[in-house]
């Protein structure tokens, strides 16, 4: 640091000599060189090749087949229909809606649950070797890709008689969301000052209670931040239904969605439909938990 | 695997000793340990163990020593496929980690339009990749797709027909999704930058291209190192928007490992030598996680805040 401090003050004695007193002055005040061209047009381009496909796919979707190889394809329909989704919410459509829910549901609520209480063990109880272990285990699960796993989740998940069923989809689900879940709850977790657990403790409450009543209410939005994340992937979630099941009535929306697709590949637009009907309940959930998620994403992984 | 302990403690206190509480602590932990050891632990032994045996999927599992290994090592598909996803690695992260970064900076801002440019931005990411690839094959199509409509020649190619286009488009669509998520850490890095960095620079006289490079860019050392081994270990699990997209072609163009695991075991019903490329998908994600922890270096908080 020495070093720029003498080439600043030596800096700011040319600079009293300077005859372009302007610029000087424009210098001094922080953050203040003027527009960030570059950054603006490249941001202002990404915004356009995130939104033209998303628009195209929205605008295409509203379009009757006919109409859809005459128009211009950039250019809102004239003649809006809902035909596209009325076919696709009369398909089986429905079903893999709930089967996704229920997948989804199923898995993060005891993922968060159980990947909240290891995360407060690991913290309050860190020194001992067991939680240590456990520790290194989960972190260990988070530089190994998952699905190098799936041959052996398909034959025990066969073995316990849960191919084909939900509920074999739910099991690997969780197990697969620990590891991050752990990791981020952990490090909101150790946020909590500890003036605060000791007081529970002189209180005399145990550690169920100080988790309920202390570690939960503080770290809420980490908890929201998670169970968000974790929905969303699980809801995307495609290789484990792949692997996993096989019968029409077990598919969850990718999956559906993918089936759809080489059933009805020339309908575009009916296939854009289907593509917008799955992508509508993570847009909803994103525009209620935005805000959580943004934030919580940015802090899980800065630290 | 002792280096693996070391960031999430790294910063904490060592807990004093609360030997006076019982025993509740360890049990807290127990349900996500069964359930992460009964599915993600014993089937990454499995998998080890799976490599030395042959199964078609139905049948009985028989021990068959090396011959999976052999066969798997000896065929020049494999090596196309090691070579497939080191390509995807390398081309996604190099196209990514500059964009990435000019974005972060920018979205680092704290004018009002630049957040509704990361709410917007980061719509891509929810998508599920079966939807996201799904719409990109219909956009893409040289018939039915946007060029056609448009009548605009350049755009109206046999974009996952033609290898090098397949490989293209299956690189676009990653960044597509993935960009923004990689703009967001590099935004919240960039938010650590003490100001002050840039006062003590702005006194000396330096201009935005020189912040950029003589602080910026140097403060953003370990944010780098984080985004690039989320890309990198993501990397290795492009599996369902590869495999809806392209199937892996043309002409094999776009196998990566993941896919070729999948084809040998769930298509071929090879699950010896799919187990084995698991093994290998596996070494690979471990290696290169180990690596940038490494250039990362342990004293990543200590030299972080210097001249603050």
């Amino acid at each position: 640091m020495s070093l720029t401090q003498t080439t600043g003050i030596k800096r700011a004695e040319t600079l009293e000599s300077e005859p372009h007193g302007h610029r000087r002055k424009r210098r001094r005040r922080p953050g203040s060189d003027g527009p960030n061209w570059l950054g603006g047009a490249v941001s202002w381009l990404w915004l356009a090749i995130v939104i033209v496909p998303i628009y195209w796919i929205v605008i295409t979707s509203f379009k009757a087949q006919s109409s859809y190889y005459a128009t211009n394809p950039l250019l809102p329909p004239t003649e809006p229909t809902l035909a596209n989704y009325q076919m696709v919410v009369e398909s089986d459509f429905p079903l893999y809606f709930v089967n996704s829910l229920i997948v989804t549901v199923g898995a993060v609520i005891p993922a968060v649950a159980v990947s909240f209480m290891a995360a407060y063990a690991i913290v309050r109880g860190g020194g001992r070797r067991f939680l240590r272990g456990v520790n290194s285990l989960f972190l260990m699960g988070l530089a190994i890709p998952l699905q190098a796993t799936i041959i052996p989740v398909f034959l025990i998940i066969i073995r316990l008689h849960l191919y084909d069923s939900l509920l074999g989809l739910i099991l690997p689900s969780i197990a697969f969301a620990i590891p991050l879940s752990v990791l981020i709850l952990a490090n909101f977790i150790r946020d909590v000052p500890k003036e605060l657990f000791e007081s529970m403790r002189l209180d005399g409450a145990g550690e169920v209670a100080t988790l309920l009543r202390l570690a939960l209410p503080l770290t809420m939005p980490a908890v929201v931040t998670v169970t968000i994340y974790n929905a969303l992937t699980i809801w995307n979630g495609f290789l484990l239904p792949l692997v996993l099941t096989q019968s029409p009535d077990k598919r969850t929306l990718p999956l559906a969605l993918w089936s759809f697709q080489g059933q009805y590949s020339v309908n575009v637009p009916a296939v854009l439909a289907s593509v917008v009907l799955t992508s509508l309940p993570i847009l909803a959930m994103y525009i209620i938990g935005r805000r959580q998620l943004l934030s919580g994403l940015t802090a899980g992984f800065s630290k | 695997m002792s280096t693996f302990t070391t960031p999430a403690r790294r910063g904490t206190p060592p807990p004093a000793a609360r030997k006076a509480r019982g025993g509740v602590l360890p049990w807290l932990a127990v349900p996500a340990l069964v359930l992460f050891v009964a599915f993600g632990v014993i089937p990454l032994i499995g998998v080890l163990f799976l490599s030395f045996t042959s199964w078609d999927g139905l049948g009985e599992i028989q021990l068959s020593g090396l011959t999976s290994w052999r066969a798997v090592l000896g065929d020049p598909n494999l090596l196309h496929s090691l070579w497939v996803t080191l390509l995807v690695m390398v081309v996604s992260w190099a196209v990514q980690t500059p964009a990435s970064i000019l974005l972060g900076v920018f979205l680092a801002g704290r004018q009002r339009y630049r957040a509704v440019l990361a709410v917007l931005y980061f719509i891509p990411l929810l998508l599920s990749q079966a939807a996201i690839a799904i719409a990109y094959k219909a956009l893409l199509d040289p018939n039915f797709g946007l060029g056609a409509g448009l009548h605009i020649d350049l755009l109206i190619q046999d974009w996952l027909g033609e290898p090098i286009l397949a490989f293209s488009v299956v690189i676009f669509v990653v960044s597509w999704q993935f960009i923004p998520f990689h703009s967001l850490i590099y935004q919240g890095g960039v938010r650590q930058i003490p100001q002050s960095l840039y006062e003590a620079a702005e006194i000396d006289g330096a201009g935005r291209v020189r912040k950029f490079f003589s602080i910026t860019l140097p403060q953003l050392k370990y944010t780098i190192i984080t985004s690039s081994t989320l890309m990198v270990v993501g990397s290795l699990t492009f599996f369902d928007l590869i495999f809806v997209l392209t199937a892996g072609g043309p002409a094999d163009a776009t196998r990566v490992l993941a896919l070729d695991m999948y084809k040998r075991g769930f298509q071929a019903s090879q699950m010896g030598p799919a187990s084995a490329i698991a093994v290998i998908l596996v070494l690979v994600g471990l290696a290169l996680a180990l690596l940038l922890r490494r250039l990362g270096g342990r004293d990543a908080n200590a030299s972080q805040m210097e001249g603050a």
